[in-house]
């Protein structure tokens, strides 16, 4: 009598399930063969310019106001607090702790999974619903290699780049406030800066970008891949770019934070 | 007679439950063409496909110039691919691209040819199919949907393919620029001396560029013949089909 009702239940559990892990396979095959395809020939240059600049340059907005604002709301945050114990003098270096290693690459990754991951998917969703990607395997060209590839080493290589200049422009931010608004000595400012400077700080955050700049593109290219049915298809593979890329780079951002610094 | 340019045994192909192709028997000689027709849904697209190696079908075999298509290695395929061409049922141009990147596409990443000689070749390939060569700096989307189609026609041939497949070619069109279309792949399977494969359901089409037809129903090849025993044919389901009635043995899914 019990049968039936365990029955649906475990189908009802197993189900889901089941969908989970064959999508997680078919993801990891997708990876495998995206980062195959960065290492063998032939080697689209010109796409992988065009995806440099694309996510690179006009990203550079983006990043700026995303990491000066970030900077400086964390110099008013710090001084805030800090006044509590009578250690406003931290103030500078705390600024650039976390811009360097936690809010420039993880703000900027954001910011970028939202610009660049959803217009890759978009594109590609595209490019698969209109046959476009046929077409290429039917012009003998491998798509992982033509579409994939050059925006997965663009993003990789481009990220970091950007963080770099989102520490700056971070680090800045919070000189300004900490400057004109706190009243802080500017020579004494970038005094404490500059002692605080840590190589391992910003490698940190590099490696963090570069990560970031993986998960970007290949959830973006993934989504937009496996997208089907038309206008809506693309639409959901949009979204899902954004939202589990975002996700995935809130997760390694702990998961390598806890590889340099855990004891 | 010399061995089939493409030999089809026993082809199988599913997804999950629903079955589509369900052993597919079929032969096309060196520089035939052959149209095959069916109702939409009726998986003509995923012979063509299959052939391709773009799907890989469930059980089966399928032989081009005498070598196995099923379950060649990427590298194989893209030497397949270099072989045959296709006309995409909407275009499927590359928008980002202008048309001549498009016609020439395959000649400048495959063939290693310069851009400039590329563009030239491109040119003259769509004056092929009655393009003016100004065309050929504007984006696809700018183009109506008879140029484009014109302009995938110009990419299928542009590489000098020996097979050409043609995935609905009229469909979209008004009478007059289909059989403007038809005339343009007649002329151009002739001129290459390809192996043409064509899928269609519009039978004035078929009828114009068929050496032989073959109609596809529930994942089988029902019948074939030359469009002359076609109008013979005591065949039901072909009769209906080419009669576009809705009495007869083939019964439409609602």
């Amino acid at each position: 009598m019990l049968v039936r009702p365990i029955q649906k239940f475990l189908r009802k559990l197993g189900q889901p399930l089941v969908t989970f892990f064959s999508r997680l396979g078919e993801l990891s095959l997708f990876v495998a063969r995206s980062v195959y395809n960065c290492f063998t020939p032939p080697f689209y240059l010109n796409n992988i310019w065009r995806q440099l600049v694309d996510i690179g340059f006009y990203s550079l907005p983006v990043v700026a106001l995303t990491t000066i604002f970030a900077g400086m709301v964390i110099a008013l945050q710090s001084y805030s607090g800090f006044s509590r114990f009578g250690a406003e003098s931290a103030v500078a270096s705390v600024v650039l702790i976390s811009v360097t290693r936690e809010l420039a690459p993880a703000l900027s990754a954001l910011m970028v999974a939202g610009r660049i991951g959803a217009a890759m998917a978009a594109e590609i969703g595209t490019m698969r619903v209109t046959e476009q990607i046929d077409a290429l395997t039917t012009l003998s060209t491998n798509p992982f290699k033509y579409l994939i590839a050059p925006r997965v080493i663009a993003s990789v290589i481009v990220l970091p780049v950007l963080v770099m200049i989102g520490d700056v422009i971070g680090i800045f931010g919070g000189y300004v406030v900490g400057v004109y608004q706190l009243g802080f000595n500017p020579a004494n400012y970038i005094k404490s800066t500059i002692d605080n400077l840590q190589a391992l700080d910003i490698t940190t955050g590099l490696v963090k970008a570069a990560v970031f700049g993986f998960i970007i593109a290949v959830m973006g290219c993934y989504n937009g891949y496996k997208s089907k049915g038309g206008a809506q298809g693309v639409g959901d593979a949009t979204t899902n770019s954004v939202v589990s890329s975002s996700i995935l780079i809130l997760i390694f951002n702990y998961i390598i934070t806890g590889m340099f610094f855990s004891k | 007679m010399s061995n089939p340019k493409i030999k089809i045994t026993n082809l199988h192909k599913a997804f999950g439950r629903k079955v589509v192709l369900d052993g597919i028997d079929l032969e096309i000689a060196e520089g035939e063409s052959l149209v095959v027709i069916g109702g939409s849904g009726t998986g003509k697209s995923v012979l063509i496909k299959c052939i391709q190696g773009i799907l890989t079908p469930d059980k089966g075999s399928i032989l081009v110039d005498d070598q196995e298509v099923v379950g060649v290695s990427e590298k194989e395929k893209e030497l397949l691919h270099s072989k045959m061409g296709m006309l995409f049922q909407g275009g499927a141009l590359f928008d980002s691209l202008s048309v001549w990147e498009n016609v020439a596409f395959g000649l400048i990443e495959n063939q290693n040819m310069e851009r400039k000689a590329a563009k030239m070749e491109a040119i003259r390939v769509l004056r092929q199919v009655g393009l003016a060569p100004d065309v050929a700096d504007l984006s696809p989307s700018e183009l109506s949907g008879g140029m484009q189609k014109r302009v995938g026609l110009a990419r299928a041939i542009a590489t000098r393919p020996e097979i050409i497949f043609f995935d609905e070619p009229t469909t979209g069109l008004d009478p007059i620029m289909s059989d403007v279309i038809n005339d343009l792949i007649i002329e151009s399977v002739k001129g290459l001396g390809a192996t043409a494969l064509t899928i269609t359901h519009d039978m004035a089409s078929a009828r114009k560029i068929a050496d032989r037809i073959a109609m596809l129903y529930q994942g089988k090849i029902i019948w074939q013949g030359t469009v002359k025993e076609m109008d013979k044919t005591n065949n039901e389901y072909v009769r209906q089909f080419i009669n576009g009635s809705s009495q007869g043995p083939i019964k439409v899914e609602v």
